[in-house]
């Protein structure tokens, strides 16, 4: 039971006041902008984006700048700024076949076509901190070019689709599924799976996925190709009759290849997982791609091991954060009412207790 | 002049940086508003597997207007971002390629747009392609 | 081509709210009569209350109906673009709009599911004209009974019996405007 209390006003106040404050921290240090943080804490934005579900990297800094660097209050920010807006429509789906791609490897073939492409990654720093970067102004050299072929990198996993080696992913027109719209419904479709997965929170989603690894519903994961890089996105104008580019976005895929599939009829294939999240966060398309696969059991004709990973509406029920710290972080709101009839019920209970021990004492 | 398609040069106008398009537009003619600038956003769709039916990414935001010049043309514009000046600079240039101007607009606007924006993805693609892994094999001792 | 574009809302989020806040008092409190004047205008035969009412709640995620002779191609291309509700026909409509008669049979129309009431057709009827006589309304929004110019008592007296299911509807004539939802009781007065 929840009881208005009024009060508190002047108290809530100054805490905004405080906040505001402690949000700036020491005047004497130069404040930091939010094109500061789009562009040297850009992985903060795109997980912003991509838990936030809103594309916009002005946005997601400011969202950042304003809960302090709390990157799940930024997401709640971002989410609410989102309901204020109209929709105009749905992008056709983006051709990531002809994305730009900054970075793109295969673990599963090492001459692939198009060739391994590393990008701006982490993976061969030695993680040692840079104390470099403590001095201020430094800029770096500009990074090595050589001539690029601009040409679209084909996808890896159609080299084993043309051989049969994989099961083919072919598709249907209907719109799809959309869990910001209607409430989800279980069992979910494929569709409505990866809507929640990629806007799902990075850390529950990368658990999952490393359980699935540590054999809590084993998918045995390749990483057949992970790409970076940007797209076009293009939607239908009615008031034109055709299709136009409204932007550009930079996009994370994961495509995994995992062990088999077949029957009595069809011989083996391999089968796959998927990951598709907004800017770069490939850890998050990796982990998606992996927790996608392991969901795929019934329809794959696997068994159900009861692990988490292969547990619908465990996955899916829990993997939003502004949903899961909502909840959470409510029971720290005043309950008095509700814990005052605790309050008296427990009394009751001891006075009870204590009467029946004295009783039987007697 | 090399031709270029309405579709084009829209998608063109809209991936363009705000400030250059402004920088590019120190005038604009009169214009009325059919639908002043407005902030939205629109639904991404990916395809399951890349190749495979759609599913909801995420949203981004788009900003669209559409307006009229005074000689009549009708110019519109969905780009993305949140700047009402770049949608409403867009939706000119489109309504200026449909009259006699076209060819100064496409000289003036257009070409540099193009031409800046291919260099930036030439750049772009060139430190990628530094980044492309030669792969050599070291000759193994069992395969004397 | 400009008709078509022109005669939406100027400035859409403060019109767009107070048409909303209109429209919402409309269907709370049924048998009061409400007034959508402002910028919005649709070409004929949509009219105005209807027209502002279709640019309020309808988007692309609405799939709207036109019925009978409010189907031209001027109306199409009107909403179309200013609220770009995807046109359909009866059966997977979220809004549809005609008049009476045009509108029959109303088993067409969707009437939601015992788990999601909410999704069931919204009616939009153009009348003649509208005024506070004719059948008796009483329910909730309404302080003891009201009475409404409606084209039919039967037809809103069954949509009622089949509550939480059920259609709701707006009556609209000129810049005029009324709300009937499926909670409202109808009787022949």
């Amino acid at each position: 039971m929840y009881v208005a209390v009024k009060g508190g006003e002047r108290a809530i106040d100054n805490a905004h006041a405080f906040l505001a404050e402690e949000r700036r921290g020491d005047p004497a240090i130069p404040e930091l902008g939010t094109a500061q943080i789009r562009e040297q804490l850009r992985l903060s934005v795109n997980r912003v984006m991509a838990e936030g579900s809103l594309y916009d990297p002005d946005l997601a800094a400011l969202g950042i700048k304003q809960s302090r660097g709390d990157l799940i209050e930024a997401v709640f920010l971002i989410r609410a700024y989102r309901t204020t807006l109209p929709r105009f429509g749905a992008s056709r789906p983006v051709d990531t076949g002809k994305m730009t791609c900054t970075r793109r490897i295969s673990a599963t073939f090492k001459d692939a076509p198009g060739g391994q492409i590393l990008g701006p990654t982490f993976d061969y720093t030695h993680r040692l901190l840079d104390f470099k970067l403590l001095a201020d102004g430094q800029t770096p050299p500009a990074a090595a070019t050589a001539p690029a072929n601009e040409s679209p990198l084909p996808h890896i996993t159609g080299f084993l689709d043309r051989d049969g080696l994989i099961q083919p992913e072919t598709g249907n027109a209907e719109t799809p599924p959309d869990l910001t719209r209607e409430p989800m419904e279980l069992p979910a479709p494929r569709a409505l799976r990866l809507q929640a997965l990629t806007r799902g929170d990075e850390g529950f989603i990368l658990s999952l996925a490393y359980s699935t690894q540590r054999g809590y519903g084993r998918t045995h994961a390749f990483v057949g190709e992970l790409r970076i890089g940007t797209v076009a996105v293009e939607m239908e104008i009615p008031e034109l009759g055709f299709a136009v580019e409204v932007g550009e976005i930079e996009l994370t895929e994961c495509e995994t290849v995992n062990q088999f599939t077949g029957s009595k009829t069809e011989p083996p294939q391999f089968t796959r997982g998927y990951g598709l999240t907004f800017g770069q966060t490939e850890r998050k398309a990796i982990a998606m791609s992996l927790v996608d696969r392991a969901l795929r059991w019934r329809e794959l004709g696997e068994d159900d091991t009861g692990a988490p990973a292969q547990d619908e509406e465990f996955v899916l029920m829990h993997a939003d954060n502004v949903q899961a710290t909502g909840f959470l972080e409510h029971i720290k709101l005043p309950h008095y009412v509700d814990f005052q009839s605790e309050l008296e019920l427990i009394r009751k209970l001891r006075t009870e207790a204590i009467a029946a021990r004295t009783e039987a004492a007697e | 002049m090399t031709q270029i398609s309405r579709r084009d040069w829209m998608g063109l106008l809209a991936r363009a940086p705000t400030h250059r398009l402004a920088a590019l537009m120190p005038a604009e003619p009169d214009a009325a508003f059919l639908r002043p600038p407005e902030i939205g956003t629109v639904m991404v769709r990916g395809r399951i597997g890349a190749t495979g039916s759609a599913f909801n990414l995420g949203e981004m935001t788009v900003t669209r207007c559409t307006l009229q010049i005074a000689s009549g043309q009708v110019g519109h514009a969905h780009v993305q971002g949140r700047d009402r000046d770049h949608a409403r600079r867009a939706a000119v240039v489109d309504a200026l390629m449909q009259t006699e101007s076209a060819s100064d607009v496409h000289a003036g606007i257009l070409t540099p747009l193009a031409q800046e924006e291919a260099q930036r993805r030439s750049l772009r693609a060139a430190k990628a392609a530094a980044t492309r892994v030669e792969f050599f094999t070291l000759v193994r001792g069992e395969d004397k | 081509m400009t008709a078509t574009l022109s005669g939406g809302f100027r400035d859409a989020p403060t019109q767009s709210a107070r048409a909303f806040r209109a429209i919402l008092d409309a269907l709370s409190r049924p048998g009061t009569i409400q007034t959508l004047s402002g910028p919005v205008t649709p070409p004929a035969p949509l009219s105005q209350a209807a027209g502002t009412l279709l640019l309020t709640l309808a988007d692309a995620t609405t799939p709207l109906h036109l019925a009978g002779d409010l189907d031209t191609p001027a109306v199409r291309d009107w909403l179309t673009f200013h609220s770009g509700a995807p046109l359909v026909g009866a059966g997977d409509a979220a809004f549809a709009v005609g008049t009476w008669d045009a509108l029959l049979p109303l088993s067409r129309f969707f009437i939601g599911t015992s788990e999601y009431p909410d999704r069931a057709a919204t009616l939009i009827v153009e009348m003649q004209d509208l005024s506070p006589n004719g059948a008796r309304l009483s329910g909730p929004g309404i302080d003891g009974h009201a009475f409404l110019s409606l084209p039919e008592v039967t037809a809103f007296a069954a949509n009622h019996r089949l509550s939480p299911l059920g259609f709701d509807c707006f009556l609209t004539a000129g810049d005029r405007l009324a709300g009937l939802p499926r909670s409202t009781r109808v009787e022949a007065a």
